[in-house]
């Protein structure tokens, strides 16, 4: 048991696996001497030397591409997307190559890589750098996509991600790097992918969320005295449906809260398949509290505004505990925007 | 799954001049055939043949040890059966057969088989090189003395993949081999109208590499010129860049029949297709009827071997299920 950052929690992560295997290297944008510029990685160029900790050029469709071809040659690269978004430029050689090398090669070839990047709102980065984007990668057979919530998650996920046989993108919201709190370090700290993290007991609604939501919606459980189970999803592909439908069962609303535009959000996901498995157990219409479906804006207090905050949560929440009616967004109540 | 005997087949290629011109035989009639295959409807899809390219293939396998790697193209067939995959796992795959070397799920533009080096093949322009540099990396902080090789189309040094690729191995020093099988055409497009110039070893040498140009219709030049590059990157001075100057005989894919090619250049590359070239090598080593007999032999065998796959048997539905995740 350690009290660490977030980030310190990441760099805690990847140095105790580089410890335990050899075959472990990170490359990306200024990780190595730099330490990383939001410091996830620093102080692993100065134990692990120049060979296993590498400054890349700005190349990300180049060092992705790097980590396919080290990973199927038996190294095991955990690379630095600076933001999400930069995957942009090299999303061909995770979700076009990584993905498919086990596939088209009849397992004998396997991509055992972590893609690690940041997401999210919050630091007043605007629209090219504040997205989640989950996505864009979920619906690729042959990748898995994990999201850390808290320095815990940090590393108990990461450790799981570099152990794992596929490719595993770790999505970090960087508005979390900061927070410090008690981690518990080594074996007992490993969080198996695929499994998700009841957080809140309740009985009154299933709310599933993720990253940076995840202590909002804990929040507003507080504030507004909500009798809700609070389910940490962490894995994203391939998600715990055991859990989250077990416990939709049991309170009887599913209810999803998500940092990115609401269309085409990983929340649809989550309530079809409670719906198909548990419908008639389910006593009211699923509800998605999301983001409007604009780009991220960049003014302080625009930006606070595009994604849910506890306030927000908690009256959705309350109005749709009470009424059973899915309650309208801030958006359509203030008559922005339909 | 791996070819059995691919490693055999690869070895034989060493023995001699014989033998590699009977392996560029065993491609230039497999594309033939294929090609008749996909025009009478006996296999759906799409193909990409090599026809006129078979020398950089031949010559290359022959100068690689079995555990170095290549990187190579939707053009898959010939370099395959140049490294060692047979036949059978090469046209069992383009016929979507269980005999195919990836079950019968990857097809045409997907070869893979480890046991001979060749990385699942690449149907995106450009993305094998980046992979390229990583084998690369992965063999220099291993330490291991081995060699990872991107063989990829002109059109491909257009695209971002291909400068990245070469930015990092250069920087990093990295034991890869970059070479360009420059065929004067990117899908249907000619050279002169999609890049300034044609030289394409230019390209090499603003990545400060050693860049040449070679006689790609010639295997002697091939392994010659291939071979230093190989040395050069075992002995860990960094990668080379080497543009292969060949033709490709047939269209892009299975639908071009190439009506945009000038008059007369067909003909003129023609008169150095790699086989001829070989053939004349060959004179003063075998009789015409020895000659003869290889290409008799190799047609025989191909026959027989449509037959056997025509009437072999399809993947079941549950090998879509297999190898998407461990």
């Amino acid at each position: 048991m350690s009290k660490l950052r977030v980030r310190q929690a990441v760099m805690t992560a990847i140095a105790d696996e580089m410890r335990a295997d050899p075959s472990v290297i990170v490359f990306g944008e200024d990780v190595g001497a730099a330490g990383g510029v939001f410091k996830a990685t620093e102080g692993l160029y100065e134990e692990f030397g120049p060979l296993r900790v590498r400054d890349t050029p700005i190349s990300e469709m180049g060092f992705m591409g790097a980590a396919v071809g080290a990973s199927a040659m038996g190294l095991r690269p955990v690379v630095e997307i600076m933001f999400m978004e930069f995957l942009g430029v090299a999303l061909d050689q995770l979700v076009t190559e990584a993905a498919k090398f086990r596939y088209l090669s009849r397992g004998q070839v396997t991509c055992p890589l972590v893609v690690r990047t940041t997401i999210g709102t919050g630091l007043g980065f605007g629209s090219q750098h504040s997205q989640t984007l989950e996505n864009w990668v979920t619906a690729t057979p042959g990748l898995k996509v994990v999201t850390i919530s808290d320095g815990q998650s940090a590393y108990g996920l990461m450790r799981s991600a570099i152990r794992d046989p596929d490719p595993v993108i770790v999505l970090e919201p960087r508005v979390l790097y900061a927070e410090r709190e008690e981690v518990t370090t080594g074996e007992q700290g490993v969080i198996p992918i695929g499994k998700a993290r009841v957080l809140r007991s309740g009985s009154s609604a299933t709310v599933v969320t993720m990253g940076s939501m995840v202590g909002r919606t804990l929040a507003a459980a507080e504030s507004h005295g909500l009798d809700i189970e609070v389910i940490d999803l962490a894995t994203l592909v391939p998600w715990d449906k055991a859990t989250v439908i077990e416990s939709a069962r049991r309170t009887g609303r599913i209810v999803t809260v998500e940092e990115a535009p609401s269309s085409g959000g990983w929340g649809s996901e989550i309530v079809a398949a409670v719906m198909a498995s548990a419908f008639s157990e389910i006593t009211a219409p699923p509800l998605r509290i999301a983001c409007p479906d604009v780009p991220v804006p960049y003014g302080k207090h625009l930006e606070e505004r595009f994604a849910p905050d506890s306030q927000e949560i908690g009256f959705q929440l309350s109005e749709f505990l009470s009424t059973n009616v899915v309650p309208a967004p801030w958006w359509v109540r203030e008559g922005m925007h339909a | 799954m791996t070819t059995a005997g691919a490693v055999e087949r690869r070895k034989l290629l060493r023995t001699g001049l014989q033998e590699q011109y009977r392996r560029m035989v065993e491609i230039r009639l497999m594309e033939e055939r294929v090609n008749e295959l996909f025009a009478s409807g006996t296999i759906h899809g799409t193909t990409h043949l090599c026809q006129g390219q078979e020398a950089l293939a031949v010559g290359l396998a022959t100068v690689l040890e079995p555990d170095d790697v290549v990187t190579a193209t939707y053009r898959s067939h010939g370099m395959s059966l140049a490294l060692g995959l047979t036949p059978r796992g090469v046209l069992g795959e383009i016929m979507g057969r269980s005999a195919g070397v990836t079950d019968g799920v990857g097809g045409s533009m997907h070869m893979c088989d480890m046991s001979v080096g060749l990385l699942p093949t690449f149907a995106i322009v450009g993305a094998g090189l980046p992979v390229t540099a990583g084998a690369a990396l992965a063999f220099q902080t291993l330490g291991q003395p081995r060699v990872s090789v991107a063989v990829f189309g002109d059109g491909a040094t257009n695209i971002g993949a291909f400068h990245e690729a070469l930015n990092l191995a250069a920087v990093w020093k990295l034991p890869a081999i970059f070479i360009v099988d420059n065929n004067m055409y990117g899908e249907y497009s000619r050279i002169d109208t999609t890049t300034p110039y044609e030289d394409l070893h230019r390209r090499g040498e603003s990545y400060d590499m050693p860049s040449i140009a070679i006689d790609a219709m010639d295997v002697d030049v091939v392994q010659e010129q291939l071979q230093k590059a190989v040395d050069h990157a075992r002995s860990g001075e960094g990668p080379t860049f080497i543009e292969a100057k060949t033709y490709r005989f047939a269209g892009h894919s299975r639908a071009d029949t190439a009506p945009y090619r000038p008059d007369g250049e067909l003909d003129s590359w023609l008169g150095r297709d790699p086989l001829a070239v070989t053939e004349g090598k060959l004179a003063g080593m075998a009789t015409e009827a020895e000659i003869r007999a290889i290409r008799d032999e190799e047609a025989a065998a191909l026959e027989t071997l449509v037959t056997e796959l025509q009437a072999s048997e399809r993947p079941g539905h549950d090998q879509m299920f297999k190898h998407v995740w461990a």
